[in-house]
């Protein structure tokens, strides 16, 4: 059984000229020790997709329909009290900037022993013994007298490291990672996927890896979602999606990215921009940007159907298969 | 004529210190010492008329630094920037400072915080303009600022628009349009692609080719992305804590990086066809700035580490028609 199940979700944001619809009937799931990717252009709904799971949705900001399950058992309708024990408990969360997720005034090692004794009945010492292993575990050198440093005194890499521990300081079964690597140069990048992916494999813990960066997501996900305008583009197994995308805008975002392997001389660019959520076309929200439109994307909105081995939303591959 | 071979830019040992001692009070009372930052250390290039270069590196190597040098922004603590045969700085520093500007623009690298909010296109196009009195009335500018619009795509229709009213992509092609407004010859590109979206990137990117194949411009491109730099450059240039460590045309550069640090950064590129496969994570970190290491800076994070490298700076060194900065290599 899947650990987590999307089904149908709907987040609105209510503003003066209107209701807002920022995503659109998202469904997908993750298996436990699965890697998922989120991957798709600012404001495609990555974030609040993440945002959504871990109960963090920012108001006026209200899941309106659809329903998200933790182990079979809806968790989108708990009150933020109970939501707060699920949230680090059951699901871990990693953001993209390490030194704004954690608090300056408190030394790593108090803040990761709350963590613990927050959620588990362990004592000070026990706790602050699982701390500096948690900090071993995440290649964090002389881990026992870092324990006692301020976040001001790592380096981003470390700080970065220092949230993934604090993530997995309840050992969770599910861990949201927003951007973590955006902040950090390509060379400690390797680093911290590299950690993150070896750490869930040994735990078996489940991860939805949310990031715009298709390198990261080819070499660490298992699946991946592509999101347009908030909604799910395809979604499907990485090497599938990658290198024989369905979707014309999967297609032409791979194309957009500079190859380390060939030699254009342009890149393909795919004009125009992502639509505003208060100007979303009628029919494909993609139909005014693609290189493949025919009269019904205009008119009718294509669900996610199956595609040569992915599922994309797309009436091009309707009956293609 | 000899004009056609020189090269357009000449940075020669180019350095930048910046003062990061302690408050005089505290140095008298507490005895601290006074602190040289060497953002940029010693730093000699060239890049020829309509060519690129691009400067690649870690957050914190100084890549930022020698831009702003470039443009006049900082003043060199050491070495010298000759622009066209003339000294950029010397130019700077007199009343010749205007014609220099005028020839060198800078695009800088977040679009949010470049353009003034309270200002409509028309106003921040037009402000080189008018500065450097390139044109007389209110006819002509709108001319000319519609002219410049065109040929980054937008339209003359967006001139009484405000930045707010523009995507990411459309704000950077707005201040290329500025930076293009004096008809400069060489411009300074300090990360100009890092805060876009990838399919808005390539919009970016083809448009900087386009203009450079159809004015001639010549371009100093700073990234830390090393596919965008294999895409955009003729030159690459290496940077690792205030030094260049590696400058190769970018064709030997990737298909035969010489400097460990080169091939180290190469290995850390993620490969997009090549799902699955686990990257080999780079070593260590950026040391300390204030207190680099002896010897080769690189030394402790180099997996071909020698005695000589950790007491003996390696000096700046012509190898195979490239220049590099190391002992091991040959």
């Amino acid at each position: 059984m899947s650990l987590l199940q999307v089904d149908n979700l709907v987040v609105e944001f209510p503003s003066r000229h209107g209701t807002l619809r920022a995503l659109d009937g998202i469904s997908f799931d993750i298996a436990p020790g699965e890697i998922l990717g989120v991957v798709g252009e600012s404001g495609a709904g990555k974030s609040l997709t993440g945002a959504a799971i871990i109960g963090l949705l920012e108001p006026p900001g209200r899941i309106a329909s659809g329903s998200i399950r933790l182990h079979g058992q809806r968790i989108d309708q708990l009150s933020n009290d109970q939501m707060r024990h699920i949230r680090g408990r059951q699901i871990g969360a990693i953001f993209q900037d390490p030194l704004t997720s954690l608090n300056p005034l408190y030394s790593v090692g108090r803040q990761i022993v709350e963590t613990i004794q927050a959620h588990l009945p362990v004592s000070h010492q026990e706790a602050k013994q699982r701390a500096i292993r948690l900090l071993q575990d995440t290649g964090i050198p002389a881990a026992a007298e870092r324990i006692d440093h301020y976040p001001h005194q790592f380096s981003g890499g470390m700080r970065q490291r220092v949230v993934i521990a604090l993530a997995l300081a309840a050992e969770p079964q599910l861990i949201v990672a927003d951007e973590p690597t955006t902040a950090l140069d390509v060379s400690i990048q390797a680093q911290i996927i590299s950690l993150l992916k070896s750490i869930c494999k040994e735990r078996g813990a489940a991860v939805m890896l949310i990031t715009h960066d298709m390198g990261v997501i080819a070499e660490t996900c298992d699946r991946v979602a592509v999101m347009y305008a908030g909604r799910i583009a395809e979604i499907g197994p990485v090497h599938q999606v990658i290198n024989q995308p369905a979707h014309p805008y999967t297609s032409g975002l791979m194309a957009a990215i500079p190859d380390m392997n060939s030699d254009r001389e342009r890149l393909n660019q795919i004009d125009g921009a992502m639509p505003r959520l208060n100007a979303i076309p009628t029919g494909c929200a993609f139909n005014p940007r693609c290189p493949e439109v025919f009269e019904r994307c205009r008119q009718e909105r294509p669900d996610l159907m199956p595609a040569r081995g992915t599922q994309a939303a797309c009436w091009r591959v309707e009956g293609a298969v | 004529m000899s004009e056609t071979t020189q090269p357009l830019v000449v940075a020669h040992d180019l350095a930048k210190t910046f003062d990061v001692s302690a408050p005089w009070l505290n140095r008298v009372l507490e005895g601290q010492p006074r602190q040289w930052l060497h953002a940029v250390d010693g730093v000699s290039f060239e890049i020829q008329r309509g060519q690129t270069l691009a400067l690649v590196g870690e957050s914190g190597c100084g890549k930022s630094t020698v831009a702003r040098l470039l443009v006049g922004l900082y003043a060199p603590s050491r070495g010298g920037l000759s622009f066209d045969g003339q000294d950029a700085h010397a130019a700077y520093q007199s009343k010749d400072a205007k014609a220099m500007r005028k020839r060198i623009q800078m695009i800088f690298q977040d679009p949010y915080a470049s353009l003034n909010p309270r200002w409509t296109v028309e106003a921040i196009i037009g402000e080189p303009l008018q500065e450097h009195g390139l044109i007389q009335g209110a006819a002509q500018l709108q001319a000319r600022v519609a002219e410049l619009l065109q040929s980054v795509g937008l339209s003359a229709l967006d001139m009484p628009k405000y930045p707010h009213q523009f995507s990411g992509g459309q704000r950077q092609r707005i201040s290329i349009a500025r930076a293009l407004a004096t008809a400069p010859e060489f411009l300074v590109c300090d990360e100009p692609t890092s805060a876009l979206d990838v399919s808005v990137q390539a919009q970016v990117l083809n448009i900087m080719k386009d203009l450079q194949r159809e004015r001639g411009l010549t371009y100093l491109f700073i990234s830390h992305n090393l596919a965008v730099v294999r895409h955009v450059s003729d030159q690459v240039g290496v940077m690792y804590l205030g030094r260049l460590v590696e400058l190769a045309d970018t064709h030997s550069l990737f298909s035969n990086p010489q400097h460990p640090y080169t091939r180290m950064l190469l290995d850390a590129i993620p490969k997009m066809h090549d799902t699955g496969r686990a990257r080999t994570p780079v070593q260590g970190e950026v040391p300390n700035p204030l207190n680099p290491p002896s010897g080769c800076s690189f030394h402790p994070r180099c997996p071909l580490v020698t005695e000589r490298c950790k007491t003996e700076r390696p000096a700046w060194r012509e190898l195979k028609g490239i220049h590099i900065a190391c002992h091991v290599a040959s």
